[in-house]
């Protein structure tokens, strides 16, 4: 069992980083452990944030939270649902897919940058977020952004460190802005669509006055395909647009209005946590194209592998499992990604049949300003190193 | 007399004038490129009209590749740049210096690709906001970002900004629509970051080049997310005789649930101001109004609004006046959106941008008030309230000597006590170099040295609009390293 430090206080932390650029030594950083396995592996001293820990401030009022990085998940979300309200990007638990335990904090679904089905609507992790504290790899701790929603003071590095994966800077403390939780869920079902079909019919309903929070698809396996339109908010407008969209969409096919808000929401969460796939041997890679690309891009895969698939974001997210033979597909899916656009991540492999980078190569100049930016941020490269990329 | 000090221009530049303004128009072609003393006057300033300086040239392009054949030139020269989008920028965003070249984008306004299956518009950066929305209002589709100059200006100006508008409570800001940007560097790189799909391969670079005011490249291509029309839309208007009571039914109001597109709060003075100007029907006995638009269905629009309204009840409004033609709703919103100038006639002012927690508004208002008293000068507030992000007009009279420095000394004072409440300087204006020299009452050295670094990644020579943004002693190294120009 190595050893894990588990700092205090921010300014403990700052000090431990301090102590490991004068003794050369590299950090492997986690929150809670259960998204350790995303993007490429780390080695060093495990120092964990999970300490820092507990709502600094929480503003109804103002749809405004502040918490400490190690904050878990669910006591901040538990906290916001006793208000009526919830975290707008809908913070996916990967902890059956990945088949790992460990509680989630705050601090890592930011550093990872996670973000749910309601993406379609609100925005990502990143859009919400709207001030960091971190602690930079010289061990200096540096704000950006703060605890109101409109800031546009100085550059946003808020941006910039979510979704960096700890190679930026140990996140200690993040705020978001929030929105009211939905009085009412629906779920407007399409039976029976191919993936071209239901993608046209997911566009379609994302680009009228309807207002959706969810558009996913699940293609014909076992079971025949569903094509998944979710409606939240104030129970009269929910029931009009599920109404208005099922007529809309009528043309595709059979429609079903599910309007049992738990059942619903329910639905979410297995799409929102990718239940499809957890317990299930293989590869697990996640693609992100524009919508209209996909049903082709899935396609061309399908020519040389065998893969299952699952939709979200309208078409725009695809889920895809698919055997560990010949490095998980690597070379296939990436050509067939680069063919049209959009970008491919490996999220689940076992460790002896993957070699190469999780994260998809980018064109020389953004991987140039890429490596630079990290040097900035981390000049002795000790911050995860080698999470994101070679360094 | 302004009180913003601008550094002295690089003497080993203005030397070399005759050079350099051949070599650029080598680079750019003769025809975009402007070098007469009267001609460039033109682009001296942007909307923050009391700083003014005309730039060594203005070059105007027709294309990304010539942008980066300019930069190219100006890179090995080290001569500065300052992108131009509208000129638009009420922060002093787009203020030449004399020793710079201004490239502008306003030739750059081609609609480029419209794909409504995938919602997206690409274009080029000169096209102002407002006619990315026309380009797409037949279709009934709409770009939600909507500043009060979306009539003139431009989207490479909203993307340097990260600007915001009304409607941003309910679709946010510059940087939650914009999906992809075609930029280059000030080497003269052309880069693609992003595109119509909806997240970053690696770091989120899209999200730290909008806001960067122009300091790490010019965009000349973006990929902006668009939205279907809400069905419909209608305000109510709300009189209250306090702030604090106006500001209690604005937090009701969040706190029920309710999401309204649009939350806008004037005070008395703007009231009158406005109403004087524009004889929208407000009432002028009132402390605070409120303006409050939802959308949708008729049946969705009635149902939020009777919410709405069974809040305002509890809170004794003055008025209550629900809009029942699109008449009214205009006749409403004409009012507010009038509000610039009407303050225009009654004296010059000046527009501050700071951001609040919404549950400090009534103490700062209050505080406000108190202030202007002891500058003797007027202050009215017209602003974002679901925000917080507040814009008080001061007014001052440009004609009488030391009424401007005064003006600026009480808006430095807000935007310290902004600060000092937990809110920030610049909600959606940017800091230019209004609020540059204010930066230190919001960050630490530390956090100034780290927003510092990451220009030393885009423009390492530090050539681009590099007098804005950070207080100017603290640029100043990182300034003349590249340059032969004292301090």
């Amino acid at each position: 069992m190595t050893e894990i430090i588990e700092p205090e206080c921010e300014i403990e932390l700052a000090e431990f980083v301090r102590g490991a650029v004068a003794s050369k030594s590299k950090l492997r950083i986690v929150g809670g452990g259960s998204k350790q396995a995303l993007g490429n592996s780390v080695t060093g001293k495990h120092v964990s944030t999970s300490k820092l820990h507990g709502i600094v401030l929480y503003e109804p009022a103002s749809l405004t939270i502040v918490a400490d990085a190690g904050t878990p998940l669910e006591e901040l979300e538990d906290e916001l649902s006793g208000n009526g309200q919830h975290l707008p990007f809908e913070p996916s638990d990967y902890r059956n897919l990945l088949g790992s335990s460990g509680e989630p904090t705050i601090g890592a679904v930011v550093a990872c940058g996670i973000s749910g089905p309601r993406r379609i609507q609100t925005g990502s992790c990143r859009d919400s977020l709207i001030g960091v504290r971190f602690i930079n790899g010289d061990g200096d701790v540096i704000k950006s952004g703060g605890r109101v929603m409109k800031n546009v003071t100085g550059y946003d590095l808020v941006k910039l460190l979510a979704g960096s994966y700890g190679t930026l800077g140990i996140i200690t403390q993040v705020s978001f802005k929030l929105l009211p939780a939905p009085e009412k869920t629906a779920t407007v079902i399409l039976y029976d669509m191919d993936d071209n079909q239901a993608v046209g019919a997911m566009s379609k309903a994302l680009g009228s006055p309807f207002d959706l929070s969810g558009a996913a698809h699940m293609p014909k396996g076992k079971n025949q395909s569903m094509t998944l339109i979710r409606l939240e908010g104030f129970e009269k407008s929910v029931d009009y647009r599920a109404q208005k969209l099922a007529e809309s969409l009528s043309h595709f096919g059979e429609v079903e209005i599910e309007s049992d808000s738990e059942i619903a929401k329910k639905r979410w969460k297995q799409i929102n946590n990718i239940e499809a796939f957890a317990n299930r041997p293989g590869a697990v890679w996640r693609l992100s194209l524009k919508p209209g690309d996909s049903p082709g891009v899935i396609n061309a895969i399908s020519q040389s592998r065998e893969i299952e698939v699952l939709y979200d974001w309208g078409g725009g997210l695809v889920w895809l499992l698919t055997p560990i033979i010949d490095n998980c597909g690597e070379k296939i899916i990436r050509n067939c990604v680069n063919q049209v656009g959009g970008h491919s991540t490996l999220i689940r492999a076992p460790k002896e049949n993957f070699t190469g980078n999780a994260f998809h190569p980018q064109s020389d100049i953004v991987e140039k300003i890429s490596t630079n930016l990290r040097l900035q941020f981390d000049p002795h490269s000790i911050l995860n190193s080698g999470k994101m990329s070679a360094i | 007399m302004s009180q913003i000090k601008m550094p002295l221009p690089d003497s080993s530049i203005l030397d070399r004038r005759e050079y350099l303004t051949a070599g650029l128009t080598v680079a750019a072609g003769s025809g975009n490129v402007i070098t007469d003393p009267i001609e460039t006057i033109a682009y001296e300033c942007d909307a923050l009209v009391a700083y003014r300086c005309p730039p060594l040239a203005v070059v105007l392009p027709r294309s990304t590749e010539e942008i980066a054949a300019i930069l190219k030139f100006c890179h090995l020269n080290n001569l500065p740049v300052v992108p131009r989008g509208a000129g638009t920028s009420l922060a002093g965003g787009a203020l030449p210096t004399a020793d710079s070249v201004v490239i502008g984008v306003s030739r750059l306004n081609n609609t480029l690709e419209i794909d409504l299956p995938n919602r997206f518009i690409r274009v080029q950066s000169g096209m102002t906001n407002l006619s990315v929305s026309g380009a797409v209002s037949s279709d009934n589709f709409f770009y939600a970002p909507d500043p009060s100059s979306q009539l003139a200006c431009a989207i490479a100006g909203n993307i340097a900004m990260n600007s915001g508008g009304a409607h941003c409570l309910k679709y946010g800001v510059t940087t939650n629509n914009l999906m992809g940007v075609r930029m280059v560097t000030m080497k003269g790189d052309i880069v693609d970051i992003g595109g119509p799909h909806l997240d970053p391969a690696g770091y989120d670079l899209l999200g730290i080049i909008c806001g960067s005011e122009g300091q790490f490249g010019i965009v000349t291509e973006a990929t902006l997310r668009i939205l279907g029309k809400p069905e419909g839309a209608r305000p109510i208007l709300m009189g209250f005789n306090s702030n604090e009571v106006a500001g209690a039914c604005v937090a009701d109001i969040i706190k029920a649930g309710l999401l309204p597109v649009a939350l806008e709060f004037m005070d008395k003075p703007a009231v009158i101001a406005c109403e004087n100007f524009a004889k929208a029907g407000y009432p002028t006995d009132v402390e605070a109004l409120l303006i409050v638009e939802v959308e949708g269905s008729e049946s969705e629009i009635d149902d939020q609004l009777k919410k709405i309204k069974r809040i305002a009840l509890h809170h004794n409004p003055q008025v209550l006046r629900e809009s029942d033609s699109a008449l009214q709703s205009d006749l409403i919103w004409k009012g507010r959106k009038a509000a610039f100038g009407a303050m225009g006639q009654i004296a010059d002012y000046m527009c501050m941008d700071g951001t609040i927690p919404t549950s400090q508004l009534p103490n700062v208002l209050g505080q406000m008030q108190e202030m202007a008293k002891g500058y003797g000068l007027r202050v009215a507030n017209v602003f974002h309230a679901g925000d917080g992000n507040l814009h008080p007009l001061i007014l001052f009279d440009a004609n009488k000597p030391g009424d401007q420095e005064k003006c600026e000394n009480f808006g430095n004072d807000i935007l310290k006590l902004c600060v000092e409440v937990g809110g920030c300087l610049t909600g959606e204006h940017g800091v230019g170099i209004e609020k540059r020299e204010l930066m230190n009452i919001q960050f630490n050295d530390q956090d100034l040295e780290m927003q510092m670094r990451v220009k030393d990644v885009f423009d390492p020579k530090w050539l681009l609009n590099a007098t804005k943004v950070f207080p100017i002693g603290s640029s100043s190294s990182r300034r003349n390293k590249n340059s032969q120009k004292a301090a």
